[in-house]
């Protein structure tokens, strides 16, 4: 095989890793922001903590092994992308310390205060990741400015622009509608019929959100729409977005909230593979000079590393796959409490 | 830069120590999960029940923040070190995906049946998962241990300059080394994969990483047993345990001892400047084995040392005779001497600690044996206490091997005369690392990286963790004062409230075989 297709296998199976954090991690992140607005009382609180309980863990492992994967497939892209993200992800490792920590502390105590200060961290653990995943894929679309090397050359503030920061806000909205569909799923009785309000809600909010945010990318920033004059094909996945945004309301309003579910995960695996038609080749686009874009090219590892690596994927992945499968069949149905719960 | 280097090292050495607290932890505590559980499937004692429960609580306790620091020691070889990942990726890199794929899919899956499944699934299927989860656990250190290990003793690999689309001397297009400004862009790239991973310390260093975590394990054990024994609470309970985490303990221990004497040999032959910091050995000749003193290293010699003459020529060659030549830090640029008093004085508190460990336990089981361990307060106290300094110890053996490897992230290789006796030297008397084929820590950091944002990131970690170890702390001694709780059978287990609530009207919906949106 050569290398270049090897780069492009890479890329792709990074967008499989991508695509499987943001819908799995996704519903956990969604929970946890509805999570003070849903949950009225400490049983539905634990509820709502417990639907993700068994769940939001392994669901993270997809991040930790997308960063793997990145870093030993394109390193030069790893560097330069986490080095010039520093204060984001910086902040980002926070969010989700505190979303492992509220989960894991919360139950331990009963006095009422140990619990809202948890809680409180819950929900800015969840919102702040979600929002920052959102701003650093806003502005990767719009590129940085980095020097020959692939070292980001502004600073923080640099990168908060309107866009990005609306791209952010757009996250927010996705996971919590996502979140909100799985929660309804996962409960029952006056939550589950509290969670049919803010399933629709977050949905307008996320709709409103789209369309402002695919106006905003298709008008104002370049990269979004460059392949699809010599792709046509590549028309039918926001076509097929459309159709399966369409479909959420549909679902939900039919009382069948798996279908919707399926739906905005289809939505979540259209737009990680928009964001990345939109970028491609570049993983890091350059603003100030388009030879210094780093792709998924310039930016690859030896041939026999990307060569290791499929084996470890044609080994691992099966694998992967059918644990998540078991661990999602074991977690079936309602959440409930018990005496292991959180 | 000096000063974004020196932040971005404090704050991998804070961040990385506070991680390997936990680590350590689920990897012991998950080896003796599966030990109870075993028993408890086999027996099916009560006993066993609540012993599992109770550590199987402490252990998830410990094994979600160990996830949470650990995300931050990934993202940080990104963040604070982009051209060391620049340089490392394509051999480094694997490693670590490896790590995701087979070990962290592996715990944390089947850690969700382990917290929350003992009454969704079938008791062997169960039992199947706590192996799983022990297996995972020791797997994540099996990758991360041959990672660092590849750094410390290269091998599988070769340094090669970065190719990129140019134009070749005959003009015509093609691939040529890639210059920025005038400096050729050089990168290792993996030849072997399989020497890659068994490198020559890998091995003897996971076996070492691997034993003490069984130690942290042992020692915890025993911490949360001795209390109770002292306390007369849980009686039945802390006796069941006690014996098996001493025998467990002392053979960690006696294992440790003999891996780390064939580790040193190692260190020395591959990173002798490392093992001369740690023996504060300066002048290459007889060696003297220092048991205390301070590293004086502006006057090149040990103050106040009390030493055995020619102990390290003996612990070095296994040398009868204690007086073959060890090469020590005099055969170094002062530029390339790893850093003196760190190494010298975590190295101790690593051997010191690692042979008081041999002796408590020893003793431990000597009075258990003579039924007179429960009026032997002073040792009791000694096991309660124990832990902490096992946790030191850990640390210590990483503060040496990490410090000891200065001044490189990647550590050059080391060419012996012909004779083995000692180095080849340069015209100048000292020894002449080949640059090129190693990485120099102060060129590793990011460049991206401002000082005020390396410092700012220092700080907030600092506070976060200070915060987080008081609340893991605090929580923790509740649930060991709470102590294990009897466990429901699940017969005789009386529902009630919300969750008998919950369970009837599952049924009342499977009975009416209505399934919908349960699927997820």
């Amino acid at each position: 095989m050569s290398s270049e297709i090897l780069c492009i296998i890479w890329f792709i199976l990074l967008n499989v890793l991508l695509i499987g954090y943001a819908i799995l991690d996704g519903f956990d992140l969604g929970v946890g922001i509805l999570h003070p607005f849903v949950a009225r009382e400490d049983t539905e609180r634990r509820l709502v903590m417990n639907s993700i309980g068994p769940l939001w863990d392994g669901n993270e492992v997809w991040l930790v092994t997308f960063g793997g994967a990145l870093f030993a497939m394109f390193p030069n892209a790893y560097a330069s992308i986490f080095s010039a993200f520093y204060l984001p992800f910086v902040l980002l490792l926070f969010a989700l310390i505190f979303r492992a920590v509220s989960l894991e502390f919360r139950s331990k105590r009963l006095s009422t205060g140990w619990r809202s200060f948890w809680d409180i961290i819950f929900f800015t653990g969840s919102t702040l990741a979600a929002l920052l995943f959102g701003v650093a894929v806003g502005t990767l679309m719009q590129g940085l400015e980095i020097s020959e090397l692939g070292d980001y050359r502004g600073s923080f503030l640099d990168m908060v622009t309107v866009f990005s920061v609306l791209v952010g806000l757009f996250t927010v909205a996705l996971l919590a509608m996502h979140g909100s569909i799985f929660l309804y799923m996962k409960t029952e009785g006056n939550l589950q019929q509290r969670l049919l309000v803010w399933m629709k809600g977050t949905f307008y909010v996320f709709l409103a959100l789209f369309i402002v945010v695919t106006l905003w990318s298709t008008l104002l920033v370049p990269a979004s729409l460059q392949h699809f004059g010599d792709y046509p094909l590549l028309w039918v996945v926001p076509l097929l977005n459309l159709l399966a945004i369409a479909n959420i309301p549909r679902a939900i309003s039919q009382h069948r909230p798996f279908y919707a579910f399926i739906s905005s995960c289809c939505t979540i695996a259209a737009l990680v593979f928009l964001f990345s038609a939109a970028i491609f080749p570049d993983l890091l686009p350059a603003s100030n000079n388009p030879e210094y874009s780093i792709t998924i090219f310039n930016a690859a590892s030896s041939v026999l590393t990307q060569k290791i690596g499929l084996i470890i994927v044609a080994i691992g992945m099966p694998l992967v796959l059918s644990y998540t499968v078991l661990i999602y069949w074991t977690f079936r149905g309602k959440v409930e409490l018990g005496a292991d719960s959180y | 830069m000096e000063s974004v280097v020196l932040l971005s090292r404090l704050q991998f050495a804070f961040t990385i120590m506070f991680h390997y607290i936990f680590p350590p932890l689920t990897i012991g505590l998950g080896i003796i999960i599966a030990y109870l559980e075993t028993r408890y499937y086999l027996t099916k004692k009560p006993m066993f029940a609540i012993a599992c429960q109770f550590w199987t609580r402490i252990f998830v306790l410990n094994f979600a923040i160990g996830v949470a620091s650990g995300i931050v020691m990934e993202f940080q070889f990104g963040t604070n070190w982009a051209s060391y990942s620049r340089f490392v990726g394509d051999v480094f890199g694997s490693a670590l995906a490896a790590e995701g794929i087979f070990a962290f899919f592996l715990e944390s899956g089947f850690l969700a049946v382990v917290a929350f499944g003992r009454k969704k699934v079938r008791s062997g299927f169960y039992l199947f998962s706590v192996y799983m989860v022990a297996l995972g656990s020791v797997f994540s250190a099996v990758w991360i241990v041959v990672a660092n290990s590849w750094q410390q003793t290269p091998a599988g690999h070769h340094i090669v300059d970065i190719l990129r689309p140019g134009t070749l001397a005959d003009g015509s297009a093609g691939m040529v080394p890639w210059v920025v400004d005038g400096i050729v862009q050089r990168r290792a790239e993996i030849l072997n994969f399989v020497e890659m991973v068994f490198n020559p310390s890998s091995v003897q260093r996971l076996s070492h990483v691997l034993l003490g975590c069984v130690a942290v394990g042992a020692f915890f054990v025993l911490s949360v047993t001795a209390y109770y024994i002292l306390k007369g609470k849980h009686r039945d309970f802390a006796q069941a345990s006690l014996q098996g985490a001493l025998i467990l303990g002392l053979l960690s221990s006696l294992g440790l001892a003999v891996n780390g004497h064939t580790q040193a040999q190692q260190v020395y032959k591959n990173q002798p400047a490392k093992l001369a910091a740690f023996e504060g050995h300066f002048e290459t000749g007889r060696a003297d084995l220092n048991i205390i003193g301070w590293p004086n290293a502006a006057e090149e010699r040990i103050d106040f040392g009390i030493g055995i003459p020619g102990g390290l020529s003996f612990m070095v060659f296994d040398d009868l005779t204690f007086s073959k030549k060890v090469v020590g830090l005099d055969r170094f640029k002062p530029e390339d001497r790893p850093p003196l008093i760190i190494p010298y004085l975590s190295w101790r508190a690593m051997v010191g600690i690692g042979g008081l460990m041999i002796v408590i336990c020893s003793l431990g089981l000597f009075f258990n044996y003579r039924k007179t361990l429960a009026q032997k307060g002073w040792l009791l106290w000694a096991f309660v206490f124990g832990i902490g300094f096992v946790m030191v110890a850990n640390q210590s053996g990483w503060i040496a091997a990490e410090v000891g490897r200065q001044p490189w992230t990647v550590h050059p290789p080391v060419v012996w005369d012909s004779s083995g006796s000692d180095l080849e030297l340069g015209a100048d008397g000292f020894y002449q690392y080949d640059e090129r084929l190693g990485l120099r820590t102060v060129n590793s950091v990011s460049v991206a990286v401002s000082p005020a944002e390396a410092k700012s990131s220092l700080i907030l970690f600092t506070i976060l963790y200070l915060a987080l170890a008081a609340v893991w702390i605090l929580v923790l001694d509740r649930k060991i004062r709470q102590g294990p709780e009897p466990v429901h059978q699940p017969e005789g287990d009386v529902e009630e409230g919300y969750r008998k609530a919950t369970i009837d009207r599952q049924h009342a919906r499977l009975d009416h075989g209505d399934r919908q949106g349960g699927a997820a």
